[in-house]
């Protein structure tokens, strides 16, 4: 792309794919910009007026906001966390030489392909029914009382929920950047006196930094707008309103679209912090 | 204190066995080169010394006490790699410290070897650098650096001058030459370059396939080599090596003339040929002789002044009192 002639005829051949993309984004952005000015109840009167600032007050003093924005980053931080944390035990271990490498690592990778939808439906059917839940089961056989997951333990079963199938991305990613270490590296600092435990930490780890980063920032794209999983199995109830659940409820339930898009509003500043406070602790590892 | 023994050694990937029972002594403050050809084993055999692979059979000892089961740390060697396997996110003084480091050594006492180390290598100024900021001799140096603060038994290094230009080589070669006057501890060196082989070793090992051709100093190697092999893998350009009536007119099935050992002249001569190329060094002239009826090619080499040409007919006459001459099993016939 050299030439001036060149660089003109790039500038076109993209500016179908910009021009799309910019309208795919701005479209939607203004209408809930517009709409979070109005009072506009579809079912009750539709379009009734410019309210002004009226639907953002009303969305952060309802009592259902601040938890909800609480539960999200619980939901975010705790799915992070696991993934990250497992996705590099699990790399690790993928990484390893051993009898049917492929088939394991075929099966590692499998819960990714599975909608969101059917695996929370699989899970609160098929593990975590206090009556013929796998668990259940395996809590009686114990002697235990089964615990009723969804709503005794519902945070922590939605976290480990959605960790199911966001970790075989976080390992997929971890395994291919764990495959490009320079294994004379490692065999340097076994020589140097590193054992394994500290050959991890010191060659390891910084060599997977990039690829956690990578890991981390996608995923928060990604965790901030759950919804099947929560849809599915609590409905939201037991303190499981994520932000984006508490705009569904709002613009869906109570049928109040005005309302609902200054939720977004919010979402969308949300989204903003958090990807600022990431760019801040681990956005520097992207460099170089 | 540095004496590395190799008793009975072999070596196996799966069942291909890669080192035959090997017998090897290093001594104390000694420069041992390996060279031999690709795939030779080379590589294997250091890292088997460094413990980075264990050996089939066989027992390594080092200064005395067996050290086959024992790791590579406790082994107290440091490896150089041809990659350098410097530690990419830390600074060359991190790089540097991490073996001291590891051996718990304390602050002070690392400074301190750090700044020799860097005052003996001329990295001073890169001490706060990354690697990646770093020229390849200098990143060299600083694999270098890092395992010379450990003060290891010996140093073993794998064709470490390989990923270097020409010049850059040539100078870093005098430097880990300099560094072994220096330090007197045991060196054991890989390369395939035999330009590094002859200059720096006390002793050189040459290897054919794990097996273990001949042992001894530069000079023993260029003046007797124990078989054909050994013949034509010491010495640049190579040996030539002649078979049929002319080598039987010495009672032997091979005889060996090196380059430097051939008179030429235009006249007259016991051998003659047709110059095919006649590469000048300024120094040296190497002229390629073909159609000599002795063999494909016949190697030359003369002062930088001769005028001969593609197609000019040249005579050669060998020097007689350094003709090799080899049986039929290629053995050396003294
Ligand atoms: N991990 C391994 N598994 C199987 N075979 C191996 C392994 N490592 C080395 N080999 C084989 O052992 C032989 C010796 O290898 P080695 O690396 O020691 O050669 P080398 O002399 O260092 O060669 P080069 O000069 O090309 O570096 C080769 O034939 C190689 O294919
Ligand atoms: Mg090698």
């Amino acid at each position: 792309m050299a030439t001036q002639h060149s660089r003109s005829a790039a500038r076109l051949m993209m500016a179908p794919a910009v021009i799309l993309l910019l309208g795919w984004m701005l479209v939607p952005l203004t209408m809930t910009l517009f709409f979070s000015f109005k009072k506009y109840l579809p079912l009750r009167g539709g379009d009734l007026g410019w309210v002004g600032f009226d639907n953002y007050v009303r969305f952060v003093t309802s009592s259902a906001f601040w938890p909800s924005v609480v539960t999200t980053l619980i939901i975010v931080g705790g799915v992070l966390a696991i993934t990250v944390v497992l996705g590099v035990l699990l790399a690790i271990l993928l990484n390893q030489p051993m009898w049917g490498q492929g088939m394991v690592r075929i099966l590692v990778i499998a819960p990714f392909f599975v909608m969101p939808t059917v695996s929370a439906l699989v899970w609160k059917n098929m593990f975590m029914d206090p009556n013929y839940g796998l668990l259940a089961h395996l809590w009686k056989f114990f002697g235990a009382t089964p615990v009723e997951w969804l709503s005794q333990a519902s945070l922590p079963s939605i976290v480990m929920i959605v960790s199911w199938q966001w970790l075989p991305f976080a390992t997929l990613i971890l395994l291919t950047a764990i495959q490009s270490l320079d294994s004379e590296q490692l065999e340097a600092a076994e020589m140097d006196g590193a054992p394994a435990l500290k050959r991890f930490g010191y060659i390891t780890l910084p060599h997977l930094s990039r690829a956690i980063t990578v890991v981390i920032l996608i995923q928060t794209i990604f965790l901030l707008s759950i919804f099947a999983e929560i849809f599915v199995t609590t409905g939201g109830a037991f303190g499981t309103k994520t932000l984006s659940y508490l705009i569904f409820q709002r613009v869906l339930e109570s049928q109040n679209v005005g309302l609902g898009s200054a939720g977004g509003v919010y979402a969308i500043i949300l989204a903003n912090i958090v990807a600022i406070f990431l760019m801040r602790i681990v956005g520097k590892n992207l460099d170089a | 204190m540095g004496r590395i023994q190799l008793e009975n050694v072999t070596k196996s990937f799966g069942n291909v066995e890669v080192i035959p029972p090997l017998n090897l002594t290093i001594e104390d403050g000694e420069f041992a080169v390996f060279v031999g050809p690709s795939g030779c084993g080379k590589s294997t055999l250091l890292r088997l010394i460094a413990g980075l692979e264990d050996v089939t059979s066989g027992t390594i000892s080092i200064d005395g006490t067996e050290a086959t089961q024992v790791p590579p740390a406790k082994r107290g060697l440091a490896m150089v790699f041809q990659s350098y396997a410097l530690y990419p996110h830390m600074s060359v003084r991190k790089n540097i410290a991490f073996p001291m480091k590891m051996a718990g050594i304390d602050e002070a006492e690392q400074n301190k070897r750090i700044e020799a180390a860097a005052k003996a290598l001329n990295l001073t100024d890169y001490l706060d650098r990354k690697p990646g900021q770093l020229s390849g001799g200098q990143r060299q140096r600083v694999a270098i650096g890092r395992a010379i603060v450990r003060e290891p038994a010996a140093f073993l290094f794998d064709e470490p001058l390989s990923n270097l230009d020409a010049a850059l080589r040539v100078g870093m070669r005098l430097e880990i030459s300099e560094l072994h006057e220096r330090l007197e501890t045991t060196m054991i060196y890989v390369t395939h370059d035999q330009v590094e082989a002859m200059t720096m070793a006390d002793k050189i090992v040459v290897l054919r396939a794990g097996v273990i051709e001949q042992v001894g100093s530069p000079l023993e190697l260029y003046n007797s080599p124990c078989n054909t092999f050994v013949a034509g893998f010491i010495g640049s350009p190579k040996m030539n090596l002649i078979e049929g009536p002319e080598a039987a007119k010495y009672n032997a099935q091979t005889i060996g003339v090196r380059p430097e050992h051939l008179e030429v002249s235009a006249e007259s001569g016991d051998w003659s040929g047709r110059v095919s190329v006649s590469e000048h060094l300024g120094s040296d002239t190497f002229l390629h002789v073909h159609d000599t009826g002795l063999a494909d090619s016949i190697t030359v080499r003369t002062d930088g002044n001769v005028s001969f040409k593609h197609g000019d007919r040249v005579f050669m006459t060998p020097r007689a009192d350094v003709i090799h001459r080899f049986d039929a099993q290629g053995l050396r016939i003294e």
